[in-house]
Parts: C-alpha cells; sequence; structure tokens
C-alpha cells in the first residue's frame, strides 16, 4: 500500500508529459490552469472501480446509441399524430423542429398505441442504462485541467447539454407519466423543445466519439468478458481519457455482474410498466403506475382520463335536454340521443392510447363519423371540428383529418360494451378514432363542424 | 497546408469537429430560442441545470458514498464478526439498487405528490402505491437473502455434515452405546 501514491504520481507525471505539449489557445491559460489543479481533482484516487474503462463505457454507450434514437422518434412521431396542420399539436409553433410532415394514418388501430408503447416504455426501461452511462464517465468531473484546447471547452458544453438533455427529458417524462406536475411550466412544451436540445447533443457526441467507442470495443471480446468471473476481473489498461482508476480496488463484482445489474434493473422497469400499454393479465404488474390498476367490473370499468367531475361540466347539460350540433352543411342538424340511436349503429373494437404510454381496448358502439358528415350535408369533409361540453380543459376540443373522420371504425361512440357510456367515459356521447392520441377521443361531445377544406 | 495545420493546432482538434459542434449549437440555439417568450422559460432552465446538480452533485455522490459504506461493513461482517465464506455485498447491493431504482421512478405515487391532478385524471387516490413499494422492496430483500443463506449453507455443508456426525457421536456415547469405531 505504502507504494500506490508514488506510482500514481508517476502516472500524472507521464500523462502530462505525452500531453504536456498538446494545449490549444490559448496555452497560457490552460497550462496556468494546470499548475493549480485542486486537491482531488486531476487523476484521482477518488474514483476506486476495478470495472470503469472505455470498453464499459463503450458497451453502454451503444446500448443507448442504438435505442435513444427509438425514444426520441417515436416522440417526435406523436407530435405528428397530434395533427399540427391544425394548430393544435403542443407547441403550436416549432418552425423547422419536426419530422416532415404527412398525415397520420388510421390504420393499423394501434399505432398510436404501440408508438406511445414505445417511447414511454422504454424510455423508463434505459434510465438504469443512462445512469450506468454516467456512472462509468464521472471521472471526467474532476480531470484537471479541465480543458487543454477550445475543442475541448466546446464539446464540454455540448456535454452538458447532452446529459442536461437527457436528464430533463428523463425527470419531465417520469413526472408527467405520474400526474405530477411539480415543475409548474407546459410539459409538452419543455419536454419538446428539451428533446431537441438533447438531439443536437447526442449527435455531436457520437459523431466525435464513435471512432473512440469502435476501438475501445475491439480492445476486449464481449464473449470473453461474459465469460469472465468475478476473481479474474481485470481493470482496463490506462485510458488517455482517465476513465480507468489510477488505483483500482478489488472487484467486488465482475463486468459481467455489472452488466448484468443494469440490465436486471432495465428489466424490472420493463416488467413494472409494460403492462399499462400491453393490457390483459400483464395490467395488473403495472404496479406502481397510476394505469395498472383496476377501475372495478363491468362494462364501464376501464382507465378513465379526467373524470366527469374535473371537467366542471353542469350535470344538466348532460340530461334529457342534450343536442349533437352537427354543423358545416348547408343548416345546422341536432340531434338528440334518440335519433342518434335510431341512426345505423356500429361497433369496433378500439384502444384508447394516451401519450402518456397507457392503453385500453374497449368494444365501442356508436354512430360513424362519415354518416354524421353526410347528415350534416358533408359528405366529402377536409376536417371536422369535435368540441365538449367541457370548456375548462387543455383538450376540450380536437380537429379530426379527414381519413379520420371518414374511417370505418371511426364512431360517435353512445354505449361501450354493450352498455351505456358511463360520464366519466364520455356520456352522452364521445369520439373513438382508431389510432388517434386518446386525448383527442372528445368526449361530452357538444357539436361536430364538418370542414369541407 | 500550414496555417491549417496552425489553426487545427490552435483549437486543439480537426475542423469537422468545429463543424459539428457548431452545428450543435446553432441547433440548441434555435430550439431555445422557441421558448425564450414563455412565461415559464426561467423555470424551464433552471429545471435543466438543476436536473445536473441532482446527478452529479447529489444522486451520484449519495449512491457513491452509500457503497463505500455499504462494502466496508459487509467487509467488517466478513471477516471479523462472523466469518462469512464471502461477501454479502452483491446480496444488499440487489435489492438496495432495485429498490431505490423503483422509489427514483414512482416516487410521485409512492409519496403521494400531485394528487389532485391525479384524481382528476384517474378518479383515483395513490393510496396504494407506498405499501406496493415497501412490499416489492421486502420481497427483493426476502429473495436476496434467502438466496445468501442457501450459498452459504452450501459453502459449509461438509463442516455441518461433520458437525452433525460428530453431535451424533457425542450422543451415542452419552447414551452408553459402545462406540463401534473404538474398538
Amino acid at each position: 500500500m505504502t507504494e500506490s501514491p508514488s506510482r500514481a504520481e508517476e502516472g500524472d507525471a507521464r500523462s502530462d508529459e505525452r500531453q504536456g505539449d498538446s494545449y490549444g489557445f490559448p496555452a497560457g491559460l490552460w497550462r496556468a490552469l494546470a499548475r493549480h489543479r485542486p486537491p482531488g481533482f486531476g487523476r484521482s484516487r477518488l474514483w476506486r472501480s476495478p470495472l470503469r474503462g472505455p470498453w464499459l463505457t463503450s458497451a453502454l454507450g451503444v446500448v443507448l446509441l442504438i435505442t435513444l434514437p427509438i425514444v426520441t422518434v417515436t416522440g417526435l412521431l406523436s407530435y405528428i399524430a397530434y395533427a399540427p396542420q391544425f394548430g393544435q399539436a403542443i407547441p403550436a409553433e416549432v418552425g423547422w423542429l419536426r419530422l416532415p410532415p404527412f398525415t397520420w394514418p388510421t390504420r393499423p388501430a394501434w399505432l398510436y398505441q404501440a408508438n406511445q408503447g414505445l417511447h414511454v416504455v422504454l424510455g423508463l426501461v434505459l434510465v438504469p442504462v443512462v445512469l450506468a452511462k454516467l456512472w462509468s464517465v464521472v471521472p471526467k468531473l474532476s480531470s484537471w485541467p479541465p480543458v487543454r484546447s477550445p475543442a475541448q471547452l466546446l464539446e464540454r458544453l455540448s456535454l452538458l447539454l447532452l446529459v442536461g438533455g437527457v436528464l430533463f427529458e428523463i425527470v419531465t417524462g417520469v413526472l408527467n407519466i405520474q400526474y405530477d406536475y411539480v415543475f409548474g411550466f407546459s410539459f409538452y412544451a419543455a419536454h419538446y423543445f428539451g428533446a431537441w436540445v438533447f438531439i443536437g447533443g447526442f449527435v455531436a457526441h457520437v459523431t466525435v466519439k464513435l471512432p473512440r467507442v469502435v476501438t475501445a470495443l475491439r480492445s476486449r471480446s464481449l464473449r470473453a468478458e461474459l465469460r469472465t468471473p468475478r476473481e479474474r476481473t481485470r481493470p482496463e489498461p490506462p485510458d488517455e481519457d482517465g476513465l480507468v482508476a489510477a488505483e483500482p480496488a478489488e472487484p467486488t463484482l465482475s463486468r459481467r455482474a455489472a452488466l448484468g445489474l443494469v440490465g436486471g434493473g432495465s428489466l424490472l422497469v420493463a416488467v413494472l410498466t409494460a403492462g399499462q400499454v400491453v393490457g390483459g393479465f400483464t395490467r395488473r404488474f403495472a404496479l406502481l403506475l397510476p394505469r395498472g390498476r383496476s377501475q372495478g367490473a363491468g362494462p364501464n370499468g376501464f382507465q378513465v382520463n379526467r373524470t366527469f367531475e374535473a371537467s366542471l361540466i353542469d350535470p344538466r347539460e348532460t340530461g334529457p335536454g342534450w343536442r349533437l350540433v352537427l354543423s358545416g352543411g348547408p343548416r345546422p342538424v341536432k340531434l338528440d340521443r334518440a335519433s342518434l340511436l335510431a341512426m345505423p349503429q356500429h361497433t369496433a373494437t378500439l384502444p384508447i392510447a394516451c401519450v402518456e404510454g397507457w392503453a385500453t381496448t374497449q368494444t365501442w358502439t356508436g354512430v360513424r363519423l362519415r354518416d354524421l358528415a353526410e347528415s350534416a350535408g358533408v359528405p366529402d369533409p377536409a376536417s371536422a371540428l369535435v368540441a365538449s361540453l367541457e370548456t375548462a380543459g387543455a383538450f376540450d376540443r380536437a380537429t379530426l383529418q379527414a381519413n379520420q373522420v371518414l374511417d370505418p371504425a371511426a364512431l360517435l361512440a353512445l354505449r361501450v360494451n354493450g352498455a351505456e357510456l358511463a360520464l366519466d367515459h364520455g356520456y352522452p356521447a364521445r369520439v373513438i378514432v382508431p389510432a388517434l392520441p386518446g386525448v383527442h377521443n372528445t368526449k361530452w361531445v357538444r357539436s361536430i363542424e364538418f370542414r369541407s377544406r | 497546408m500550414r496555417v491549417l495545420r496552425r489553426a487545427r493546432r490552435l483549437y486543439g482538434a480537426s475542423p469537422s469537429h468545429l463543424f459539428v459542434l457548431a452545428a450543435c449549437f446553432a441547433l440548441v440555439v434555435y430550439a431555445v430560442s422557441h421558448l425564450v417568450e414563455n412565461p415559464s422559460f426561467t423555470r424551464m432552465v433552471s429545471w435543466f441545470v438543476v436536473a445536473v446538480i441532482a446527478h452529479d452533485l447529489v444522486l451520484f455522490p449519495g449512491y457513491a458514498l452509500g457503497d463505500r459504506l455499504l462494502t466496508a461493513g459487509s467487509t467488517v461482517l466478513r471477516r471479523v464478526r462472523w466469518r462469512l465464506p464471502f461477501s454479502p455485498v452483491n446480496h444488499l447491493r440487489v435489492p438496495i439498487l432495485g429498490s431505490g431504482l423503483l422509489l427514483l421512478l414512482f416516487f410521485p405515487g409512492i409519496i403521494e405528490q400531485g394528487s389532485v391532478w391525479y384524481r382528476a385524471a384517474t378518479g383515483q387516490t395513490q393510496e396504494p402505491f407506498s405499501q406496493r413499494w415497501l412490499l416489492i422492496t421486502a420481497v427483493m430483500f426476502g429473495a436476496s437473502a434467502l438466496v445468501y443463506a442457501l450459498r452459504v449453507g452450501i459453502a459449509y455443508w461438509p463442516e455441518t455434515k461433520a458437525g452433525l456426525a460428530r453431535l451424533k457421536k457425542k450422543i451415542g456415547a452419552a447414551l452408553g452405546r459402545r462406540d463401534p469405531g473404538r474398538e
């Protein structure tokens, strides 16, 4: 033990020598900075794990390189699913920061369910991997001098954007899916532009580091690592990034066990979240999430999003005096519930899939939206604005695209699973459209305006 | 060429490096410019910064320190107190990390934060979550302890067997039976 400090100092001296003349502009400043090393910085003895090193960091990095783009793209696709062409996607103004526009399809009916399930579940499953990746590079926090050139300065700034971006997205996302709006700003705006900050940092980091990742991954064989028990686990050779500990402690875990621990954490999260969106018997495993719980038996015993109570609608408005107003044609048409029930009824089994990554599939019965369009005198609408009796919420109205009105399974539902809709599920009538974001399936419908252009 | 080489040395990396990072910053500035008018802009920026600080200066040092204590404690237990055949450290780490991860991800439900919004959205309360989390935690610790006990049992099996045989012998002697091995 007595010889170890001197060995570490030697290491410091060597690395200083190696990089001694590699200071960029202004070299004097960086050199002066290097001379004033605060205690604990530099190739610090603080970091002792024998597992840290470029190989482990790169292995975790590759997992994130493959999976984080899936989370990102599904998030951007969700924005398109909200139909930004009607100005109803949030945030409304994004400039160039969006995928190329296209009409969100209605088929397959589970498209939005799959998109959001992937976005939220994969996002949560990756939290242990992100934390492990950050753990693996934490010695960089104390490297000294912090930068040696303008290039490194810019790179470290971009890392702040990357790390801040990924953490910000995780924190806002995790809070939002649990209805904890403690952050007090618009989730949609913050999560959307936060994602672009992350994208900037991510693309820059991958571009700069990819060659190093390839080298690091080639330095050890994954198969060999998976066969190495703790007793034979050795530290990686010292690297220029200073990830490998100067004085590694005895390993308490092999590399394969460390990877297994991270993977096990991901698996645990997957088991406890996937049921929210997959449904069926798996729902009961979503023990810690809002949408894993039973809402009682019976035809209306499924997950509610926004209760009737919260909508602040006067219950009298949903009584016998309720009329559905169809406009956009030669003259407005008013229909009471009896006349709606007298129209041809159709049944469709469709999911309500929420942006928060949960879904529930039910069998809905009601009038086709395209039949209503015809009744209104607009058989070939370009869009339809559905308004709710609710006037207080962020989603008291939604505009549907032509394909969403004309799909044979797109309904103004009056009944669900053979029973009347409950008030919490949108009585007297609600919209249900395949592959539409949940909140756009307007409940407590007051009127539909069919627009011909 | 010499100018280029000199520029490269002053900057500290290749021109493509500068190009990539400039593009990154341009994108970020453009993205953030959409939020500047937002009344909660400062709040968003502070959450961004606090997220980094919370990880780098609170969460990481916290769990790293916890792990050091755990490792040291396990060594003491193993070598000094009970002379266990191998360290229990990983049998503690796994349930602690599992339970901590679940708390980190699902704390709003567990501590019942945002209950008003929760109720408006779902019509339910967050009441079951804390108990469920405790139960999952207990199951993880229990399972891990069981596996450890089994491993210790297996490691000590030869000694245990010998011990049992000695005990049997003693009992036999005490009962006054003749020990056939002695003759």
